[in-house]
């Protein structure tokens, strides 16, 4: 690799500046894709067209005409999000043949900044599920050792990006999906503040929790990639009009007068060691910087798990019956209208997206609706004063991403209850829509990475990326890349 | 404990076809993932306000005036007449 062990601030500065060529860059992405796609699976559907961009971009620089933030720089979309003439399926048979006929704001403004979209990546179903199994395309590999699940639902971002078949990718995250692949992938993943980025065009799971944001390789990177496609949107009324700020350029890896709080209740006897471990090792650094450690305590962590599930599951069930087979997707056909809806929908959503619709459909239907839905509601609302009393003492919170390491295909797929309490200490910056990200901490003792979690308050963004450079510059981790890529 | 019943009853609900073993199955696992779940009741939330949505943003509203996206919605129809979505009759 010439370009592709680089960062995206190092590339698209090469481009600009004439010394390297967008083709070139993106020729090289090509052939990685090439390479090891068969046996990583991440890429689903490619984008055509993608070596013309880069050339005309190489024109645009040569012409001196004004040139994006990220030009030249080869991006993989989540299957999540649409692109305008490139089939978008969510990785379900139900949406198997559609085509967008129009882009995400996302994708959009990814575009506008100049970088390349290389193609679709692969997730699982709906983006749900933690170890993208479940997906019509099949299991993604994790780059770092055969057979192991690369994370999920944006689990073939997290591989597309470790494997250096670019350098940066986009991922949603509902309950966790961009931190928990991010740190099973060695890279770095940061989920905005709700209402950062517009959820326009980006297939529809639970609107309340569902946000978009970047996995790159670098701290700057994710950064840069975020400033690209955040901020206001019209077509997203849940968009916030806060300024974006200039992330990148304000960075500081200064931890002096940091306050880090650490949530006793995260360190269970279900940690695993190694995670442990590794999380100690990241306080003790920014300890050593200068940084104030604080304990704090957040006494309702155990029930987010329950306020997640049923929240997501029922508004789910809701944003998903808009799949009725009559005006896009898969239609089974059948004489009477109630049987082609059900025989449509029983024949194009997998076990797990099933699973939720009916965990959902229950807990918002009559006789249930108070105890589960308006339940988990209210406990969500306790839940989030929990936060705002510790971020009063605190700027950002230290903790694991998830409970255990990287886990093998097949291992965990029969247990939908473990599978979910592995989305512990993930799913309440959802609940809360607070800014979390995954910056690399260490490996396993098999070598398999491990993820640090930084947690901040509402639009402090750039606390986090602050201390995710802190780490980044301090960790010294040598090995950024997996063998064999 | 979560009946084969009630889940007919809920997947009808939900318009899902589900199959023989889909049933068994739904009605073992949503019935572990709800006795799991009941721990919620171990918290007291009497008068709190449910929280449905996690920032302050307020819904803005904009002037109510049709503008044309240019998309054909026709595009991705599974069949279609003219300018309409086909359906099988409904009355």
């Amino acid at each position: 690799m010439k370009y592709l062990n680089k960062t995206i601030l190092e590339i698209s500065n090469l481009i600009k500046s004439g010394e390297a060529k967008a083709a070139d860059v993106v020729a090289e992405s090509m052939s990685q894709i090439e390479k090891h796609n068969k046996k990583i699976n991440a890429f689903v559907a490619p984008a055509e067209g993608a070596l013309q961009k880069a050339e005309e971009i190489d024109k645009k620089i040569k012409l001196k005409t004004p040139i994006g933030i990220l030009a030249g720089v080869p991006i993989g979309i989540k299957d999540m999000f649409c692109t305008r003439g490139i089939k978008t399926t969510a990785c379900s048979k139900i949406l198997n043949n559609f085509i967008p006929p129009y882009s995400a704001t996302v994708v959009e403004r990814i575009e506008n900044a100049d970088a390349v979209v290389m193609g679709k990546l692969n997730c699982d179903e709906f983006a749900m599920g933690s170890s993208n199994e479940h997906s019509i395309y099949g299991a993604v590999e994790n780059p770092w050792k055969e057979k192991y699940v690369p994370g999920g639902s944006s689990g073939g971002s997290g591989a597309a990006v470790a494997a250096r078949m670019v350098l940066g990718a986009t991922g949603t995250d509902t309950g966790g999906s961009i931190r928990q692949p991010s740190s099973f992938c060695g890279i770095v993943g940061m989920k905005p503040t709700y209402g950062r980025v517009s959820r326009y065009g980006i297939v529809a799971f639970a609107s309340s929790l569902d946000q978009a944001g970047p996995m790159a390789t670098t701290v700057k990177d994710t950064a840069l990639m975020l400033q690209a496609f955040a901020g206001f949107d019209e077509r997203d009324s849940t968009t916030s009009s806060e300024k974006v700020p200039d992330w990148v350029n304000q960075i500081s890896s200064h931890m002096k007068n940091i306050t880090l709080g650490i949530p006793k209740e995260y360190y269970t006897d279900r940690l695993n060691p190694a995670i442990r471990k590794t999380v100690e090792n990241a306080v003790q650094v920014l300890k050593s910087l200068g940084a104030k450690i604080v304990e704090i305590s957040l006494p309702h962590t155990k029930y987010a798990i329950p306020v997640y599930y049923l929240t997501c599951a029922s508004e789910a069930s809701s944003n998903l019956a808009r799949y009725d087979g009559i005006r896009f997707g898969l239609r089974n056909p059948s004489i009477d209208i109630d049987d082609l809806y059900k025989n449509t929908r029983g024949e194009g959503f997998g076990k797990e997206v099933k699973r939720r619709i009916m965990l959902g459909t229950f807990a918002l239907s009559s006789g249930y609706y108070d105890a589960y839905f308006n339940k988990a509601a209210q406990v969500r609302r306790i839940l989030l004063q929990d936060f705002k009393k510790v971020f009063a003492v605190c700027d950002a919170i230290v903790c694991p991403v998830t409970p255990g390491p990287p886990f093998k295909i097949n291992e965990r797929i029969e247990d939908p209850v473990t599978m979910y309490y592995n989305d512990i200490f993930t799913t309440s910056a959802n609940l809360t829509g607070l800014p979390a990200m995954s910056v690399p901490g260490g490996f396993t003792p098999e070598g398999l990475p491990i993820g640090v979690q930084l947690i901040g308050d509402h639009f402090k963004e750039q606390t986090l990326f602050n201390i995710g450079q802190a780490l980044e510059e301090n960790l010294k981790l040598e090995k950024r890349i997996p063998d064999g890529f | 404990m979560i009946s084969k019943e009630t889940v007919e009853k809920i997947a009808d609900l939900a318009r899902l076809r589900l199959a023989a073993e889909e049933v068994t199955e739904f009605s073992k696992t949503l019935s572990a993932i709800l006795e799991h779940f009941d721990e919620l009741n171990e918290i007291g939330t009497k008068n709190i306000e449910p929280l449905t949505t996690p920032t302050a943003i307020l819904s803005r509203t904009r002037e109510d005036v049709a503008v044309s996206s240019g998309i054909d919605v026709l595009s991705n129809a599974p069949e279609k007449s003219g300018a309409l979505f086909k359906v099988p009759p409904v009355v």
